[in-house]
């Protein structure tokens, strides 16, 4: 463990890395928002008690996300926030936000629910968007978390300027994101140690992975390595693109190396095949669109929305992402899928 | 017709914008530029277009014999609040480009008649200048239901206004596309993008109309967002269409609505700012049609006596 990184701490000291579950916020992508109250509840119970520290529970985009840009949400956020905290006994409930699709009255909902960890998210260049809302959660003592999305766009040394200024906006822990699935090992290290370095010392850092280039684990040990200490993962990677983390697996290596994480490995594993898979659509997969995002560099959360596009226009999705790729869209801009499936058909019919 | 006189508040890069665009109006003659600091290079750009300026603020423009017809506040929203109602005491009206809405919100293409008294009007939003004009086209033809609009702007042309204020812009935007686009419920989504070379501005609208519509209702509709795209050109020449509208059929994913949706990009005009920057040029070009608005209604003001 990293020194350093360990000096200010929201969470027990008997945890060398806290874990959070994504499954209900991340894996909100890959089940098209579409969670009933009845799954929240049982997945909640379940990975409650085989003892994952952090869940997280919001639509894939962040409080404010139900929309026709992103996908309706077939129940309200804030219902399912409250369900979960209601359920969970141990677990905190945290929740994400997004400037600029969320606003401030969505944290204090949250937060009036029973949320306690505020999760805020920026393109990792725009972290100055987020000032407002990490003072405000901080004012209301609500535990705050950074997201820099999209990681692997920017140099570590760029991200350490950005973590520097959330950290200096009242965030406790800033979080390399890989949204796309894109990083490659000492990417990862890389990254989070430029972090470390920036801001160890006030706050933690954390990592977050997709597995499109089916590296989700593998970086997340480098993630640890280099001295991140807290860890997102899904489990059964239960999350957009080709998933996060697993975070059940990610327990096991864990236990093999030593590193105490409160999570009893037989319980999650059980929680897993008994609980979380029968809320999936289908298992999260590597194939042709999920490769292409880790490939081009492309937001995970695209996948459905690429998918839909290429339906209805009869164009490749694979195709639909890599020029999503080439325009370097970012994180939010699912309706330019859209005008890319447009362009792609005109481009065919024309040929 | 007699031009009206106006000052512009705020030398940066939009109050500078501004300039250039008024200096081709037909009914705004742009005589002052006023700033805070004699450093400014806008000032230094004013004087080199014929402009007086000057570094001492409002407050030396009120202490001068002669008052300006307009004020074009190019400042901040909190500036603006403070100042407003000594303009309007001193019989100056004002076009307000900051997001403090003391005045009526004006879309040039679908409300700007509306207002053309008003003492003070504001532009809203870049994202609302860009996509409340499509939700307005939609709903001149049919009911509304629920209207969303993502805002995709370059982040260089986000200044730190808009980065501190965002929650600002949703809301005031959203507000917008309820009661001047005529939608029952609005949403605003604004994405920031970095990609190098900057991004034109592009802006989506997605409107809930009946289910009916998607077979009896998509001719009317497209013919009159085309309308409309021409209304906001006549001002924005560089606003378009990217793609013809598309209608999805009622489903559980559009919540039993016909869909309508419409892709717009707005390229600058570069007169000042790059041209990437649609989002700042719809406003410079937005409050030079609002302002020549009130110009068509003063004719028989005199120089500080309008109320």
């Amino acid at each position: 463990m990293n020194d350093l990184n360990a000096l200010t701490r929201t969470w027990s000291a008997d945890l060398d890395i806290r874990l959070t579950d994504t499954c209900l916020r991340d894996g909100s992508h890959h089940k098209r928002h579409q969670f009933t109250t009845e799954e929240v509840r049982s997945i909640i119970a379940a990975l409650d008690e085989a003892g994952v520290p952090v869940l997280e529970v919001t639509h894939g985009d962040g409080l404010g996300g139900s929309s026709f840009n992103y996908g309706f949400s077939k129940t309200p956020e804030q219902e399912l926030i409250k369900i979960a905290a209601e359920t969970a006994r141990n677990a905190k409930i945290a929740f994400l936000m997004l400037p600029g699709v969320g606003v401030k009255d969505d944290i204090l909902a949250a937060q009036g629910n029973g949320g306690s960890i505020c999760r805020i998210a920026t393109h990792c260049t725009e972290a100055d968007t987020a000032e407002q809302h990490f003072k405000l959660a901080r004012e209301r003592g609500l535990e705050t978390v950074g997201f820099l999305m999209m990681s692997h766009t920017q140099p570590p040394e760029v991200l350490a300027k950005q973590a520097r200024i959330m950290v200096d906006s009242g965030c406790q822990c800033v979080y390399v994101v890989d949204s796309a699935g894109a990083l490659i090992l000492e990417g990862v290290s890389d990254r989070v140690s430029a972090l470390v370095a920036e801001i160890g010392h006030e706050a933690t850092v954390g990592f977050h992975g997709h597995e499109n280039l089916d590296l989700g684990a593998a970086n997340t040990v480098m993630a640890v390595r280099a001295g991140a200490t807290q860890i997102d993962g899904s489990v059964r990677r239960f999350g957009a693109g080709a998933g996060n983390t697993p975070l059940d697996a990610f327990v096991g290596i864990c236990d093999k190396l030593g590193w105490r994480t409160g999570v009893d490995f037989m319980k999650i594993i059980d929680a897993s095949e008994d609980v979380v898979r029968p809320a999936m659509p289908e298992e999260c997969r590597l194939d042709r669109m999920t490769m292409m995002m880790g490939y081009a560099g492309v937001y995970s959360s695209f996948l459905k929305h690429a998918g839909n596009a290429a339906e209805r226009y009869g164009v490749s999705g694979a195709r639909i992402l890599q020029r999503a790729g080439q325009r370097k869209l970012i994180g939010g801009q699912e309706d330019q899928l859209i005008d890319i499936a447009l362009e792609l058909k005109r481009e065919a019919e024309s040929a | 017709m007699t031009k009206l006189t106006a000052a512009i508040v705020g030398p940066g890069n939009i109050g500078t914008d501004l300039m250039y665009k008024l200096l081709r109006s037909e009914s705004i003659e742009p005589r002052w530029m006023i700033g805070v600091d004699p450093d400014s290079p806008g000032l230094g750009r004013a004087r080199d277009n014929g402009l007086v300026a000057s570094h001492e603020g409002v407050d030396w423009l009120l202490k001068q014999d002669e008052l300006p017809d307009l004020i074009f506040e190019a400042t901040s929203a909190y500036i603006h609040r403070e100042y407003a109602p000594r303009y309007q005491e001193a019989g100056i009206r004002a076009v307000d480009l900051t997001p403090a809405a003391v005045g009526p919100a004006v879309i040039p293409a679908v409300n700007g008649n509306e207002h053309a008294g008003a003492v003070n009007v504001n532009m809203i939003t870049c994202g609302g200048q860009a996509t409340i004009p499509m939700v307005a086209a939609v709903s001149r033809v049919t009911p509304v239901s629920y209207a969303e609009i993502v805002a995709s702007v370059a982040s260089l042309s986000a200044g730190p206004g808009t980065r501190q204020n965002i929650d600002e812009f949703t809301r005031t935007t959203s507000r917008g596309v309820e009661t001047i686009g005529g939608a029952e419920r609005g949403k605003a989504i604004i994405i920031l993008n970095p990609a190098d070379p900057p991004m034109i501005m592009r802006d989506t609208i997605f409107c809930a109309v009946a289910p009916d519509l998607y077979d009896t209702g998509q001719d009317a509709i497209t013919e009159s967002i085309h309308q409309m795209v021409a209304a906001v050109q006549s001002y924005v020449p560089g606003y378009r269409l990217l793609q013809d509208p598309q209608f999805d059929p009622p489903s559980a994913a559009t919540l039993g609505n016909t869909k309508v949706s419409i892709f717009v990009e707005v390229e600058g005009a570069g007169d000042f700012l790059p041209p990437y920057a649609g989002n700042l040029d719809i406003m410079t070009a937005a409050a030079t049609r609002a302002g020549e608005g009130m110009a068509s209604t003063s004719s028989t003001s005199g120089k500080g006596e309008a109320k």
